[in-house]
């Protein structure tokens, strides 16, 4: 039941095959057999079992919420939770309560959807690996999987296992990880430069990031205003699609959601054929970084388009080179101000230091705060300043409409959906990932997402290595269906494998009980 | 905090100096009006002729300074700028805060409607262009009631720019002539109130009150000097004046300290000052507030603040979702200088008793309903409202709504002088008995104390004939052409009959039996 998608499980809770009881008792003994993946900062275990209650009671009754009633879903800890504490893995904030719920957070629990609890990222969504929060890194389940074992055995320089396990990336890694590991159907995640996107590819999941201003931002605790979406994880396209019509729509509480009314539910028609669809390639995206197998499944997936009679054409986004300096600039400079209310007065971490109210705030952001953190800020302040904001902040920000126009551009020469790489190489032991700093890294690993509004990540293959690679589909502002439709006919085609983790619990027969053997189609 | 808050820039005020003996005494003459000075402004700047109010001595410098001033005004709204919770005065502390007010993460400011009409109809009332995008923006600095650690404001591109005020200064040898003068407005901006801060130094403790739904008004006047035809001076910036008088008291102040600064060799710092109201003087801050830099920012989570009017109001467009400037325009109430207009062409009002009438609250409402229910002629009312009733007013600093004294028996005593009824003298005497609020009218008052003037021709016939016989020297003195004399008699027949006669008619009595 538990590898099941949200669809199916959705129906067998509705014919009753399972109670919303069993189904979250399930996952929490689930998330407590994978406790060492460091995916839940929080479990919610007494809040999930009252709603498993309440829901059960609907399904008694006949009064179902819909497809997400009784359905076990996580949550970033960078979304607000009310009476759950909300960390975003930092000292600042441990012990933080919030006091309400993100609009999107009581929208899936008006749906009927279990909170099973909050996830691991990296500190305030600032990374690329989640490695990088308070509570400690988070581990890929494909570290423990079938799949990789094998390849691992016969490779003779694999040496310990246990310390040789792979990172999920991120920074939404802990919703990643609790999706792939089974522990629940759907996951939140936060996406600003590529933080939903690139988990999701090392993790095997679909990652979506809407549009900006279809889901409201209201109790995500930002990380780039502007640019941040509330993302989501699920193991399927359908799922996604599912999770976005409880999500999308206006609020009265985020000025920055769109007002036009939303087709609902995001029902995806099952494409017959693709004749009509153009696909662009950016050449640009062909960077010298680029793994052979990635560039490999890239272009196969071009192909596969093609022969099943999509025009497929190269474009060009000519101003992609500036994206990741344009995005620093604009990122540190909002985290510069963002970060500013964290002075440990009113709520999160405060300093014993009372010697004046200066050396209070100077303290406790010093403890509050980890290098990442502290280095954006000081270089957002410094593009902030008076001497500066031109030569930086303006400059940046005209960058940044170079880049949309170059998208706008492509997509209004006909193209239907981009198709790229959304990861350079599928994901890297952690003893591996620290070796670079934070900034080089999310610099190295957002290098396709980063500059991107609304796209989703599709699990294509596993590599050599026996690891998930996904590819992503940019998709025009406001046509998230059509995006997610052609996501869902590349889906079927690729057959992308279910994650075995048998080996990980004993509990395999639960787990694997609907496992798909499936051919993959994009086999290397 | 969060209460919303009008921010507008006046820019271009100028005193003129002269300086006078060499001494530190200065007067403060008339302001220029419509100058085109910029106080902040770098670029050149088109001098004005300069008022001086007294001949400078050959060799001497003159001084003018230059006020530019940020007036932030609450607006009268039930909700925040940005959040749903109330705006309530003397509320307890912290009562009205919501999420958002607290800054809690991950809270979003919501735009208040009626903060956005408020601004707009103050940017039309104050001659402004109305700007159909503009923008919001972070202004960056820690303090404790600051828990953003920004304030959202409109730095760049402000909702309303370009405007002018027209108002009075009082001018001529007894300070009764009002000159009309125009004040510049640089930009009007909806910003956001900090919160309130209360020092406790016993403990060394700072409270700290969210709500911030107290003083209306706080003032920001930005000062320098400078001889007339050389760049401007340094300014400096007094902060957080609070009431009218205190600001007139520290830009003078102000004025003053720069001018004996640089007279004596020294030289003013660009810096923030406060005003010791007690001490009368200002004072250097000493936080780094002068000199910092605010780190401004677009605000990511308001898009941009679109207006519209008659002609780009998007057809089928949501009234509840789109504001309109024109339909502001047609709410907006008759503007001051309109109202004086028309009292002076109505009622050949001098413009300067115009503005006293609308310069007080309610006063011009009293005058109105007086006006409504005499037959007076209006000059008598302006005279009697401006006079009497507001000196009444004045010397027990009352405000009009707290008068004793209703429109309708200000009204009807002024009908009693009007038909001559009562002498002006009496009807003064009835004012001072209406103003103790016996509930008493006027007639009663006039029948009671017997203040009706002397109608009766034969009885007063006989008053002037006693008088005359009791006075024969003072009839001599008129017989013998002495001008003077008449109006001693006619004092001493009215002081016979207790003031109730009509000196005129007393006068005519006179003359007769005295054949002259």
């Amino acid at each position: 039941m538990l590898g099941r998608s949200l669809r199916e499980v959705s129906a067998a809770l509705k014919q009753g095959q399972i109670t919303p009881t069993e189904l979250c008792q399930k996952c929490l003994s689930l998330i407590k057999k994978t406790k060492f993946l460091n995916a839940y900062i929080t479990v919610s275990e007494e809040v999930a079992l009252k709603q498993a209650e309440e829901s059960e009671k609907r399904y008694k009754n006949g009064q179902s919420l819909g497809d997400l009633d009784g359905i076990p879903i996580a949550v970033k800890d960078n979304f607000s939770t009310s009476g759950i504490e909300t960390t975003c893995a930092s000292n600042m904030l441990k012990g933080y309560i919030p006091p309400y719920n993100a609009t999107v957070v009581q929208k899936l629990l008006d749906q009927g959807a279990l909170l099973m609890g909050k996830t691991n990222l990296d500190e305030f969504a600032m990374g690329s690996g989640s490695t990088d929060g308070v509570f400690g890194p988070v581990k890929n389940p494909w570290s423990y999987s079938k799949q990789y074992r094998e390849k691992r055995k016969q490779n003779p320089h694999s040496e310990n296992e246990d310390s040789d396990w792979l990172i999920t990336g991120g920074s939404s890694g802990g919703s990643a990880a609790a999706v792939s590991a089974f522990t629940c159907y759907a996951a939140l995640g936060s996406d600003t430069g590529g933080s939903t996107r690139n988990p999701a590819a090392h993790c095997g999941l679909v990652g979506f990031k809407p549009s900006y201003g279809l889901v409201s931002r209201h109790g995500l605790i930002p990380l780039v205003n502007s640019m941040d979406v509330p993302g989501i994880l699920t193991r399927c396209v359908d799922d996604a699609a599912i999770v976005l019509g409880a999500l999308a729509g206006p609020d009265p509480r985020d000025s920055t959601t769109v007002h036009e009314p939303i087709n609902k539910p995001f029902m995806l028609p099952s494409l017959a054929d693709v004749s009509k669809l153009c696909i662009g390639i950016p050449k640009e995206y062909l960077v010298p970084e680029l793994s052979s197998e990635v560039q490999s499944l890239w272009s196969k997936a071009a192909d596969l388009f093609e022969s099943e009679g999509a025009k497929v054409i190269e474009v060009s986004l000519p101003h992609t080179s500036y994206s990741i300096v344009c995005y620093h600039v604009l990122c540190t400079s909002e985290v510069a101000s963002n970060m500013a209310r964290f002075d440990g007065l009113q709520y999160g971490h405060r300093c014993d230091i009372d010697v004046s109210t200066e050396a209070m705030y100077a303290a406790t952001r010093r403890e509050g705060f980890n290098d990442v953190v502290r280095g954006r800020i000081l270089s957002g302040n410094f593009f902030l300043l008076k001497e500066n904001y031109e030569n930086y902040f303006v400059k940046a920000q005209k960058v940044r409409r170079l880049i949309a126009n170059d998208f706008v551009n492509a997509f209004n020469s006909g193209v239907d959906v981009l198709l790229t790489p959304t990861t350079l190489s599928e994901a890297v032991p952690y003893l591996e990932f620290i070796k670079e700093d934070n900034r080089t890294r999310s610099a190295q690993d957002d290098i396709f997402t980063q500059a991107v509004n609304m796209a989703v990540s599709i699990p294509v293959a596993l590599s050599n290595q026996g690891l998930p690679i996904g590819l992503q589909f940019i998709g025009r502002a406001f046509c998230d269906q059509q995006l997610l439709t052609v996501a869902k006919w590349f889906e079927k085609q690729v057959q992308f494998p279910v994650i075995q983790l048998q080996e990980l619990m004993d509990d395999c027969s639960a787990v694997l009980e609907n496992e798909k053997l499936a051919s993959v189609s994009l086999k290397q | 905090m969060a209460a919303p808050m009008l921010r507008w820039g006046c820019r271009g005020r100028r005193w003129a100096f002269a300086r006078v003996d060499g001494g530190s005494c200065h007067r403060r003459g008339a302001p220029t009006g419509s100058t085109s000075n910029q106080i902040r402004g770098e670029s050149s700047v088109a001098q004005q002729p300069l008022h001086t109010a007294q001949k400078t001595r050959k060799g001497e410098h003159k001084w003018a300074a230059v006020v530019g001033l940020e007036i932030h005004a609450q607006i009268s709204s039930n909700s925040k700028l940005f959040s749903g919770s109330q705006v309530r005065f003397s509320a307890p502390p912290n009562s009205l805060v919501s999420f958002f007010d607290a800054s809690l993460p991950g809270t979003l400011p919501v735009l208040n409607r009626r903060c956005v009409e408020a601004a707009v109809m103050t940017g039309l009332a104050l001659n402004c262009h109305i700007n159909k995008k503009s923008l919001f923006d972070r202004k960056h600095y820690f303090y404790a009631d600051l828990p953003a650690g920004y304030q959202i404001t409109q730095q760049r591109l402000p909702i309303a720019v370009n405007g002018s005020l027209i108002y009075g200064v009082c001018a001529g040898k007894k300070q009764s002539q009002v000159i009309p003068k125009t004040v510049r407005i640089k930009q009007i901006q909806l910003e956001q109130d900090s919160g309130k801060s209360l020092h406790d130094n016993l403990r060394s403790q700072t409270l700290i009150d969210l709500n911030r739904a107290e003083g209306q008004l706080r003032v920001d006047a930005n000062i320098s000097v400078h001889h007339p035809g050389e760049p401007l001076g340094v300014r400096t910036e007094v902060k957080n004046l609070n009431s009218i008088r205190f600001l007139a008291k520290a830009i003078d102040y102000e004025i003053q300290r720069q001018i004996n600064e640089l007279e004596n060799g020294g030289e003013i710092l660009n810096e923030t000052r406060s005003f010791h109201h007690k001490l009368g003087c200002t004072m250097s801050m000493r936080d780094k507030e002068g000199k910092q830099d605010y780190r401004f920012m677009p605000e990511p989570n308001l898009p941009p603040l679109v207006l519209y009017d008659a002609t780009s109001l998007p057809a089928g467009a949501d009234p509840q979702q789109v504001i309109n400037i024109d339909q502001i325009r047609e709410t907006l109430p008759e503007l001051p200088s309109v109202t004086r207009e028309k009292l002076v062409q109505q009622y050949g009002m001098l413009l300067e008793h115009s503005f006293t009438l609308l310069n007080e609250v309610g006063l011009l409402e009293f005058f109105q309903n007086v006006i409504k229910e005499t037959r007076a002629e209006p000059k008598k009312v302006t005279s009697w409202v401006l006079n009497t009733f507001l000196g009444y007013l004045k010397q027990q600093n009352l405000a009009v709504s707290e008068s004793p004294v209703t429109p309708s028996a200000l009204a009807e005593l002024l009908d009693l002088l009007d038909s001559r009824t009562i002498s002006s003298s009496a009807a003064k005497q009835v004012f001072e008995e209406l103003w103790k609020r016996e509930g008493k009218t006027p007639g009663q008052i006039v029948s009671e104390k017997q203040l009706e003037l002397m109608q009766d021709q034969g009885a007063l016939e006989q008053l002037c004939h006693s008088v005359m016989e009791a006075h024969p020297q003072v009839v001599m003195d008129v017989k013998n052409r002495n001008p003077r004399a008449i109006n001693k008699l006619i004092g001493l027949v009215r002081k016979a009959t207790q003031s109730r006669a009509d000196p005129v008619m007393i006068k005519e009595i006179l003359e007769k039996k005295l054949s002259l």
